[in-house]
């Protein structure tokens, strides 16, 4: 570890200052919103002239916002139900089994993560459209799956694939049937993996906003409310009380879905 | 041929999600592709098939400008991206010692959270009585608030590079994380400097991440919407707030269909082009 150490000495004073500056760069944005929340002040700037919470208070008053969040809750759950049930199914099948195709087929699913968003979206809407089925929630779902399906793949490949066959085998030796190990020795198992995906594919499709706003119709989701409450000054107030319980949720999600993926690591990691 | 049980369970599961993806995909680009060949007749779409949207598209200043300054401005974030992620990236695997999955997570979570807030909070930041001003004002850098700040092109790059972060930490923090120690030991022994070791072995060890992150930032990049529209002025406009536009108040969805496409090939072909410098690149310093 000696040249590790010498270049650990020569950049290692530098690194961790730049290290926290960027850490500081990557948050700064984001605590912004919680702060101007609490401003007295329709003026999104510095200095801050007083303490309130009336911009979280006025939320309330928003029948639109309520309809909003109602869409969102329905689409994001729908879609990661979707979209988790899929990538798991695909997921054991690529860390199981060997069969043709199966390289193509994990590349296909991975394709709409580096897909330009806006392509999707009007490519969607094309389809949607020319098949008749409108733009409603239930084609804003069908997007919104297909956005997270990599994510959940991802995450479920790597459970599998650090599941230990030899669990299963042990219960089939057992007497326990092919359904009966899958479900009480190999679901239990990767089901915090499973819960990760969930929540994941829940904040992803909570906050999408590109596919929505082409699809949505009628029936907006959150961030296309918000959007369209960016444009008046007025609103701004209440947008930026209302971003920041978002933020305050996301994050929350993610320590949940990140506290579960690790369960998943712990329990599938192979006993060496 | 005989179907194995093995073959049969695996293309049984796979085949949902695969058929999924390829159908909301393969279908919806097939379309587009045919749209871009037809032409709107006010409110009816002409299914014949005509080169005018592409000519149109690369002949009309006003869209060409666009098309190549969305490649510039992704070709911008990636670069600045990748160079910002780096170094924390490097201080991640090798200078991190037990914290490594806590570092990698806080470095995530502002990706999860709402893109469109993220976007509107660095309005914030830039803004005339913003963080930026307000603190080069206060340490007497300036005498009055620049207004140059926001709505422009270099406000879409700092905005980007921001969101993209974790895209390119992960990539190169996994190649970083591969490379066998020992071989920087060697390296050592056999009287190299820690610069041209980095130069020689760990950096071109790392391409493959540096690679990864490219083709993961560069190609989505072109297709923002959300910054250019919201930070990014007349200047910093990108080609999706124009197609946009084309599927929205101009109703000429062929028109929109072109440029999309046209966007996507241009950034395809740019894409080809850094990944083939890099790949010289790693077979020069090795």
């Amino acid at each position: 570890m000696s040249l590790v150490s010498t270049l650990t000495s020569r950049i290692g004073r530098l690194l961790p200052i730049y290290a926290v500056l960027y850490v500081a760069f990557l948050y700064l944005p984001i605590l912004l919103l919680p702060l101007f929340s609490f401003n007295d002040s329709k003026v999104l700037g510095f200095p801050l002239t007083g303490f309130t919470t009336k911009w979280y208070g006025s939320l309330a008053e928003q029948t639109a916002l309520f309809d909003a969040l109602k869409n969102s809750l329905i689409v994001a759950i729908l879609s990661a139900i979707v979209a988790t049930s899929l990538g798991t199914l695909i997921s054991r099948a690529i860390a199981k089994y060997r069969y043709p195709m199966r390289r193509v087929s994990h590349t296909i699913v991975m394709v709409p993560l580096v897909m330009p968003e806006i392509i999707i979206a009007i490519s969607l809407l094309i389809l949607f459209l020319g098949i008749g089925l409108g733009t409603t929630l239930f084609t804003v779902i069908l997007a919104h799956s297909l956005l997270t399906i990599p994510f959940c793949v991802s995450i479920m490949t790597s459970a599998f694939g650090q599941f230990d066959d030899s669990l299963e085998e042990a219960a089939i030796d057992l007497g326990e049937g092919t359904w009966g190990a899958l479900r009480r020795v190999t679901l239990p198992v990767v089901a915090p993996g499973i819960i990760s995906c969930l929540l994941i594919s829940f904040t992803v499709s909570f906050d999408e906003f590109i596919l929505a706003f082409f699809l949505s119709g009628n029936s907006p989701t959150l961030p296309v409310y918000i959007w369209s409450q960016v444009r008046f000054p007025a609103k701004l107030p209440n947008v930026i009380a209302l971003g920041s319980l978002l933020i305050l949720v996301s994050v929350l999600f993610l320590l949940v879905a990140e506290h579960f993926r690790r369960r998943s690591a712990r329990l599938t990691t192979k006993s060496e | 041929m005989i179907v194995t049980k093995e073959t049969k369970t695996g293309l049984l599961l796979s085949a949902p999600a695969t058929l999924y993806v390829l159908l909301l995909i393969a279908a919806p680009v097939a379309l587009t592709i045919a749209y871009s060949f037809w032409t709107q007749d006010f409110v009816e779409v002409r299914r014949e098939f005509t080169w005018a949207n592409y000519a149109e598209v690369f002949s009309d200043p006003l869209y060409r400008t666009l098309i190549f300054r969305s490649v510039r401005i992704a070709a911008m974030v990636t670069f600045l991206t990748v160079l910002l992620a780096y170094p924390i990236a490097y201080y991640i695997a090798f200078n991190v010692k037990k914290s490594k999955a806590l570092w990698l997570f806080l470095v995530t979570i502002p990706f999860w959270t709402s893109y469109l807030l993220r976007v509107f909070s660095w309005k914030i930041v830039l803004a005339q009585n913003g963080v930026v001003n307000s603190a080069l004002l206060s340490l007497g850098i300036i005498d009055a608030p620049l207004d140059t700040l926001l709505y422009n092109s270099e406000a879409v790059v700092v905005t980007l590079a921001h969101a993209w972060a974790p895209f390119a930490i992960l990539p190169i923090f996994v190649s970083l994380e591969k490379i066998d120690r020992s071989l920087l030991e060697a390296s050592k022994d056999l009287g190299e400097g820690p610069v041209r070791s980095f130069l020689r072995v760990t950096l071109p060890l790392s391409i493959p991440g540096i690679v990864g992150a490219c083709l993961i930032i560069f190609i989505p990049t072109v297709g923002d919407y959300v910054t250019p529209a919201l930070v990014g002025g007349s200047d910093g406009a990108m080609v999706a707030n124009m197609i946009q536009v084309q599927f929205g108040k101009a109703n000429n969805w062929p028109l929109g269909s072109a440029l999309a496409l046209s966007a996507v090939v241009c950034v395809t072909i740019a894409a080809c082009i850094v990944v083939g410098a890099l790949k010289l690149l790693e077979r020069s310093l090795k």
